[in-house]
């Protein structure tokens, strides 16, 4: 396989002003994406969870305080002026805030215009015209009713598939959205996401859907990584994981979903759990104080990541008896593609 | 059913815009029981939001209430003046506002911004007296009694939501409603403190209100949901026979838009946007996005009617 982007054993820390350890933002996680085979990726976890800082890494836009991010086999941090520029190509970002992303004075066309004029990819104005024009229309827009536009004249779905329109004029080869659709209204949301899903299969774009919303990831992505607290919980494919979770943080997430059918039981489960006796400390398993199977022995050490199936990923003592994952190599279990 | 705590009668609210008259809340009328759970679903700018308000009559200009009755306990509302409005807000029927987590003031403990109410609505309470209901309050909603000495900084948002829920019933109010309580939590948070609401309403025997466009949320809490769109409520049913058999195609919409942890790739969006209730279609609101539409529903807008148990505004129903 050819790597477009690793992580080998990445961490981040950040300072912590006056309390000299700092806050651990994510904590030796590996992973690969593959260039050759576009797939979705969801990052799933709640906030502080380390999903953000993970695409930030990815990104280039934070250095890692262990390990490294590699871009075709180089490290990020190594690149040269032509390397750099072909990273910035082959990577693009959609962000959260499909309000806060826009300069109200400039026209939407600027916006779509800046990238290919940067990169030089239209030879003439009629050029640029047709390349934005088609852009728009395969996320679902027309581009008679977005050119010429100010944003405060579109609306929040709109504006953010401007955004998916935007990552895709430059033909990247991966997509990191961060929380795209959760400031948008439900019934707009599987539009964008949809919009998403046919980057991956019509153009062939790798996308990293940072989300705390699990239901969302399993709709469309293909692989899921579940964050909690700066660690790797549980990673493989997203039917495996969401039908069948392993780790007890997932099948803490996958209950706490409120499911419209009849059966009313959300409720009672959250009455059901309670402190489970362990005492948790640093040192040991970052969810044994939450968790309803910990034991004596989760509180002593992390756990490692253990192996429970050819694609799948386990962080939780139950599964010791599989093999073991190292931390820095990413392995085919972490070749997400 | 018996007699209702709150009763809304045919509630109307305006807003002046430049280009002329919007219409937020358009002929609202429902009741709720005693102890009853009643959710209100739709999309953003349906005006759920602007409904609660306007029950409170809270409606500030450009908008006012342009028509309709509110009885509480009896009591109709209309009939009060400014000081009898206020002294009823929080002692009998309790707002927990959208992101009220966050109007939390961040200079001022949370003891203190519970005794606010107190001092507000006149009870003089010794100092004793008073930390004693306050530590009452925090346990109630499940936090320390130490809570009450600590800043919202120094909270996690679930634990700021539950203390927004404290002030909330810190005056035992009849009727709690809660806008939209837990849209800035994590799911598993997110259930906690729906678990508390749950809990206090119980003890209490208050009625909630709970606003919010998650469906599955609804159908795990509430006992009965109305729906709005643009202004209306369009389909007011007991949830389990809503979520069954869901009568308003925008219902259906609604329900089909939650994303399932059953059947990948079946994820369904509502076609088009909801419209600019300045420019309100003709006939039915929704016909432009109804797979189903007549044309009837294009010329005639379709007037409430009640159907085995559940009101539904649909011709096709």
């Amino acid at each position: 396989m050819v790597a477009l982007i690793e992580a080998i054993d990445v961490s981040k820390r950040f300072a912590g002003g006056l309390r000299r350890e700092g806050t651990l933002a994510l904590a030796g996680l590996s992973l690969a994406i593959d260039a050759e085979k576009p797939s979705i990726i969801a990052v799933v976890g709640e906030s502080g969870s380390g999903k953000t800082t993970l695409a930030r890494l990815l990104l280039g836009f934070a250095e890692p305080s262990g390990g490294e991010i590699r871009y075709r086999g180089a490290d990020l941090r190594a690149l040269d002026r032509d390397g750099r520029r072909a990273f910035r190509h082959d990577v693009q970002a959609v962000f959260q805030d499909p309000y806060g992303v826009y300069n109200p004075f400039y026209r939407v066309d600027h916006l779509l215009a800046t990238p290919l004029r940067r990169f030089r990819l239209a030879g003439s104005r009629a050029e640029a015209r047709e390349v934005i024009s088609g852009a728009l229309r395969a996320v679902g827009l027309q581009p008679e009713e977005i050119l010429g536009r100010f944003p405060h004249q579109l609306s929040g779905g709109q504006r953010q598939r401007v955004m998916v329109a935007r990552a895709l004029l430059l033909k990247p080869k991966l997509i990191v959205a961060d929380e795209p659709v959760s400031m948008v209204d439900a019934s707009l949301r599987a539009t964008i996401l949809g919009s998403l899903r046919k980057l991956t299969d019509e153009h062939g774009i790798s996308i990293l859907y940072i989300t705390h919303d699990l239901a969302t990831a399993y709709q469309i992505s293909d692989s899921i990584l579940v964050l909690y607290r700066a660690h790797l919980a549980e990673a493989g494919a997203v039917e495996q994981v969401v039908a069948d979770p392993q780790h007890p943080y997932t099948q803490l997430l996958v209950s706490a979903i409120p499911r419209a059918k009849a059966a009313r039981d959300w409720l009672e489960q959250e009455e059901a759990a309670g402190p489970n006796g362990v005492t948790p400390s640093a040192a040991g398993c970052c969810f044994a104080e939450r968790c309803p199977v910990a034991m004596p022995a989760c509180a002593a050490a992390p756990p490692g990541l253990y192996r429970t199936a050819p694609r799948r990923a386990v962080a939780c003592l139950q599964y010791q008896d599989h093999p073991v994952l190292s931390r820095g190599d990413p392995g085919e279990v972490l070749s997400l593609g | 059913m018996s007699e209702p705590i709150l009763q809304v009668e045919g509630l109307r609210v305006g807003f002046d815009h430049p280009q002329g008259l919007v219409q937020a809340v358009d002929n609202v009328s429902f009741a709720l029981a005693p102890g009853e759970r009643f959710g209100l679903a739709g999309e953003s700018g349906s005006g759920k939001s602007t409904l609660a308000l306007a029950i409170l009559r809270m409606i500030k200009p450009p908008g006012w209430i342009a028509s309709g009755e509110v009885w509480l306990a009896g009591r109709r509302l209309a009939d009060l003046d400014e000081n009898g409005i206020r002294a009823l807000r929080l002692a009998d029927i309790a707002l927990v506002p959208q992101g009220s987590m966050n109007s939390l003031n961040p200079v001022l403990r949370i003891g203190r911004q519970i005794a606010d109410a107190f001092v507000d609505h006149g009870l003089h309470l010794g100092r004793g007296e008073e930390a004693r209901r306050i530590a009452a309050l925090l346990t109630e909603v499940g936090l320390s009694e130490g809570v009450a000495r600590m800043y919202p900084h120094e909270l996690s948002g679930g634990m700021k939501q539950r203390a927004c829920i404290a002030i909330a019933i810190s005056l035992r109010p009849k009727v709690i409603i809660a806008d939209e309580p837990t849209s800035a939590l994590d799911v598993v948070v997110q259930r906690q403190v729906m678990a508390t609401l749950a809990r206090v309403q119980q003890d209490l025997g208050a009625a909630v209100i709970l606003i919010g466009h998650d469906m599955g949320l609804m159908a795990q809490f509430v006992d009965r949901l109305g729906v709005m769109y643009a202004g209306r409520l369009v389909e007011v049913a007991p949830i389990a026979e809503m979520i069954s058999k869901p009568r308003h195609p925008y219902t259906r919409a609604l329900i089909a838009a939650l994303p399932s942890l059953e059947r990948r790739g079946t994820l369904a969006g509502i076609p088009g946007l909801a419209p600019l209730l300045r420019e309100l279609p003709l006939g039915c609101p929704f016909h432009p996005r109804c797979a189903h539409a007549t044309n009837r529903c294009h010329i005639e807008k379709p007037m409430v009617r009640d159907i085995a148990g559940a009101q539904v505004a649909c011709h096709l129903a």
